[in-house]
């Protein structure tokens, strides 16, 4: 059955994702395809074993340009609690935009590319992200927004040896670095990084060459295409937050567990402490702690806990500790998989909480995030 | 076979009604999970909410079609929901039920109109 596609935007892909009998659903303002023929579980499980290729051309790709690299970066420090003057060129960061209480406005990769920024952002938040560097950036910063290329990921541990038949170089790369590199005739932005947990790559390609570049690798026996089911619970596995789920205008970075992505030069005693929206919040919560903090669930029994579902710390009475926010059935893992916000005091590896599915309170315990080892190059 | 409009189908097997899910059903479930059967020997009235199957997607319900009582589920599907994928139809059926009236049967579509009916 297709999806009613109405007025939503269609990636360069979008003919191929029909010729490849692609399940096309709306998301965030785009029709994508939600699964190929291969079914959501085997494509995740042949992503873990071998490749998978994903289109996520419906997210936001800009180029910040300014006097220099640094001079960009010390004007997006002001968006942002990362490091990224001292971000080495060629290297890929996570980051993302807080606001004034502290809360995260989405989430993004950005990379020192030399002479400018490249900075991908999620494709429901793009239009605000843009706006708000556009007003705190311009005009001594540019904002330049891409909208001539497609970008797609190849991922799992064939994904290197897949894309250097095309490019030998890509070998060369480690985790979070960037490259341009010839694929097919045209020069395409290359990093080694991804949204599954596995080792793999993620290619802005121009539209002109995007359909040509898939089915390059597709013809490979070990590259198959994968829809958004299997990217939401590679990620899930991989213990990665999906912006609007586990994070969003109300989480502090602290609670959902990202202070490793604050660098020590950004917080307190640092060289360029606080200095971006809501860092009182964000630096006290790391100085004092927080309430609650995002954990890895394991639910004991088959039934999968889903977004939403309320946590509690004993089998009857009480009321919640936490929830559920992104949860479904885990393919690798084999049984329902789940992470979500407990208090502080529930969030030790190895804490017996219960998740209250249809009425009845079921078994969950606490997990070490990922829920399955990753698997990158460093 | 008779189909109902929630996409299960019902086949009289002497003076009990196997109940399962139409392969449509399954296809647009996408993998299935997790399958809850009810308890046997429990009065069900038509339309009562009786299984829970999760997919990889979503939960749903399965309702019981007609008035009666489930004698006997298919424990098989709580250990591999696959089944429901794989042979929607045939092995994986989810209970039976012994009805109290069969002439409710009437009100469910032939293959013929279930065809027509999922277009």
């Amino acid at each position: 059955m297709m999806a009613e596609t109405g007025d939503l935007k269609h990636t360069p892909l979008f003919d191929l994702h029909a010729e490849l009998g692609g399940k096309m659903v709306p998301f965030a303002g785009y029709s994508m395809p939600v699964q190929y023929p291969l079914g959501v579980m085997k494509e995740h499980l042949h992503c873990r074993a071998q490749a998978g290729l994903f289109d996520v051309s419906h997210m936001g790709q800009v180029i910040l340009r300014g006097e220099s690299y640094d001079a960009v970066a010390r004007g997006f420090e002001t968006l942002v609690p990362v490091d990224a003057v001292g971000l080495p060129e060629n290297k890929q960061r996570y980051g993302f935009f807080t606001n004034q209480d502290g809360g995260i406005e989405d989430d993004l990769m950005f990379a020192n590319r030399g002479n400018h920024m490249f900075v991908v952002v999620n494709a429901a938040c793009k239009d605000a992200d843009i706006a708000h560097m556009k007003a705190a950036l311009e005009p001594a910063v540019t904002v330049e927004v891409i909208t001539d290329r497609a970008l797609v990921a190849l991922q799992g541990p064939a994904a290197e040896a897949a894309l250097a038949r095309l490019a030998p170089t890509v070998v060369e790369m480690s985790f979070m670095d960037v490259a341009d590199v010839e694929l097919v005739g045209a020069t395409c932005w290359v990093s080694r990084s991804g949204y599954t947990g596995e080792d793999g790559y993620e290619i802005s390609v121009p539209e002109s060459h995007a359909e040509k570049l898939c089915r390059a690798l597709l013809d490979m026996d070990e590259v198959e295409p994968i829809g958004l089911g299997a990217r939401d619970s590679l990620r899930l596995e991989a213990g990665l937050c999906l912006y609007g789920n586990d994070i969003d205008a109300t989480t502090n970075p602290i609670e959902a567990g990202l202070t490793w992505a604050i660098q020590k030069v950004r917080r307190a005693g640092g060289e360029r402490e606080g200095g971006f929206p809501g860092a009182s919040h964000v630096l006290s919560a790391l100085a004092e702690g927080v309430a609650q903090k995002r954990v890895g669930l394991l639910p004991d029994g088959r039934a999968p806990m889903r977004a939403g579902t309320p946590i509690f710390a004993a089998a009857d009475g009480g009321d919640p500790i936490g929830s559920v926010t992104s949860g479904g059935f885990g393919p690798s893992v084999n049984s329902p998989v789940a992470m979500g916000y407990v208090g502080s005091s529930y969030a030790a590896v190895g804490t017996e909480l219960f998740g209250e599915v249809r009425g009845k309170r079921m078994p969950v315990k606490v997990a070490k995030l990922p829920l399955v080892p990753a698997n990158f190059k460093r | 076979m008779k189909f109902t409009e929630e996409h299960e189908w019902l086949r009289v097997e002497g003076d009990l009604v196997v109940v399962g899910i139409t392969a449509h059903a399954a296809e647009q479930l996408g993998d299935i999970v997790f399958v809850e059967l009810p308890e046997t020997e429990t009065e069900v009235s038509k339309d009562d909410e009786v299984c829970v199957i999760e997919s990889v997607k979503a939960a749903s319900d399965i309702l019981a079609p007609l008035d009666g009582e489930i004698v006997e589920v298919n424990d098989a599907l709580v250990d591999e929901p696959g089944k429901v994928n794989e042979d929607p139809i045939g092995d994986a059926w989810f209970f039976k039920i012994k009805p109290a009236d069969l002439s409710q049967m009437d009100d469910y579509m032939d293959e013929a109109a279930y065809n027509d009916f999922i277009g």
